[in-house]
């Protein structure tokens, strides 16, 4: 059999935005669970023990690791299709009027990447980048209070603005996103189609409006 | 009816071009966009100027020689035809239409709005064809083949190579072209051996060519003259994926 370099190739790059992109899909689902036990308005109470068990646990630690490295491979990978699609046509059109049946967040997909790797780096720096510091290498229950801090950031309305946007741009991204990693991955069969088309469009909606929701409620003094 | 167009006028390969206005008048309504263009030719021979030099063979929206990219759109304004298939009363009286050349690093432009497409033969002389003799016409009856199978393989075959997928896609990218041609082959017990092989071959040429990566947009079935299917490109992921990371 022939050999291709996989992970060059056009198609194998694909497979990587896809594959990182479902993972990276599954670690939302988790956030969002653990993060809306905010709202038991129990001072925190579950939400601190959920907090600290994925602080701590190590199996939940060693997980991060993958985590981390599924975030910087779907963000390399991204700037590299960005790089090579933006050379593949040196000479742009004068005038284009795309089809309507490209959307516009499928061909901005770079654009919303962008956004989100900005609002990635404003959030670990709230939340998890000291909480890591503080816990160091070997002081895992030394956690800071994460949910303290949370309704204490979330004062801030210029704060809760920008993690609605954050969020608005999670939507946009995952509206293509969840339905292209099935195709990338070869999966795009007429029995399944339509599941996967609705199941996106629902998680697309779902999963940001939930995060939204968090900094909005603790600005308008809904958690306590 | 009278037009104002804006062409890409390039003297060859090197030089650099730009976009003229010619105004065309006496337009007939029920000419098809090269007939006119066959117009402007005409007054431009016979004011001694370079007549516009542009690609065209049937006329009939079956060869996929017509590129060009008009107002904006691969092949013009209609879905689902060629520009020899574009009907001037599809234009308003008076109307500025752009006329451009393909644009992708993969088809450069030799003059005007003619590009070299010969990327696309160097894809296909990578794998698609199947390497024994199969027989006579009489012969494809000898092995069955799945009705269901025998369509989807047609609706791939009807690709036309006109190179409309790689103009509109935002990437360049070539993969619904690529994948057409790797599907109408592996629907088919004919096309078996080679498949594996087949798949790896024609993509690695692509990408070679400097083709753009997909990223799954849809521009380019919105704007294929014949209507070539996303599910194409899917079936060619799977076996390009099968190909490289399952098979011995
Ligand atoms: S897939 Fe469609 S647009 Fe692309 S070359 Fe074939 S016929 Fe033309
Ligand atoms: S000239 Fe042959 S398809 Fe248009």
């Amino acid at each position: 059999m022939a050999q291709s370099a996989l992970f060059k190739s056009s198609i194998g790059k694909k497979f990587l935005m896809g594959l990182t992109g479902l993972f990276l899909i599954s670690f939302l689902v988790i956030h969002a669970a653990i993060n809306s036990m905010i709202w038991f308005n129990d001072g925190g109470e579950t939400f601190k023990k959920w907090g600290s068990f994925m602080g701590t646990n190590p199996i939940i630690r060693a997980m991060e690791l993958v985590l981390v490295a599924g975030f910087i491979i779907h963000i390399v990978d991204g700037l590299l299709l960005w790089k090579q699609n933006r050379d593949a046509r040196p000479v742009k059109y004068a005038y284009s009027n795309p089809p309507a049946k490209s959307k516009w967040y499928s061909r901005s997909m770079g654009l919303l990447g962008t956004l989100l790797l900005i609002f990635l780096v404003i959030h670990s720096a709230h939340f998890w980048i000291p909480n890591r510091m503080q816990q160091g290498l070997t002081d895992w229950h030394n956690e800071i209070n994460l949910y303290g801090r949370m309704l204490e950031v979330f004062k801030n309305p210029l704060v809760v603005a920008i993690y609605v946007f954050g969020c608005i741009s999670l939507f946009w991204h995952l509206l293509h996103g969840f339905k292209s990693a099935f195709q990338s991955l070869g999966v795009n069969h007429t029995k399944y189609n339509q599941t996967i088309e609705y199941a996106g469009i629902a998680f697309s909606v779902v999963i940001p409006l939930l995060f939204a929701l968090m900094p909005i409620s603790i600005y308008f003094g809904l958690v306590n | 009816m009278k037009v104002n167009l804006k062409v890409w006028r390039q003297k060859n390969n090197k030089a650099q071009g730009a976009l003229k206005d010619y105004a065309v008048d006496g337009v007939n309504p029920d000419m098809s966009f090269l007939e006119m263009i066959d117009v402007l030719n005409e007054q431009l021979i016979s004011k001694n100027e370079e007549p516009v030099a542009f690609d065209h063979d049937c006329r009939e929206g079956i060869c996929g020689m017509c590129s060009m990219y008009i107002n904006g759109r691969a092949h013009g304004p209609l879905h689902g035809t060629t520009t020899c298939q574009l009907y001037m009363r599809h234009f308003k009286d008076g109307e500025t239409i752009y006329v451009e050349p393909w644009r992708s690093k993969a088809f450069p432009v030799v003059k005007d709005l003619t590009v070299d497409r010969s990327a696309f033969d160097r894809i296909i002389a990578a794998g698609g064809y199947v390497g024994v003799n199969t027989g006579q016409a009489q012969d494809a009856n000898t092995i069955p083949v799945e009705k269901e199978n025998a369509e989807k393989a047609m609706d791939a075959a009807a690709c036309i190579g006109c190179g409309a997928c790689v103009a509109a896609c935002p990437n360049s990218s070539a993969m619904l072209f690529v994948s057409a041609k790797i599907s109408h082959l592996a629907l088919f017990p004919q096309g078996q051996p080679e498949r594996k092989r087949r798949a790896i071959n024609m993509v690695d040429q692509m990408d070679e060519e400097g083709f753009g990566n997909c990223t799954n947009i849809g521009a380019c079935e919105a704007e294929c003259p014949k209507e070539i299917k996303l599910t194409n490109i899917a079936r060619m992921n799977r076996d390009y994926l099968t190909a490289t990371l399952i098979e011995e």
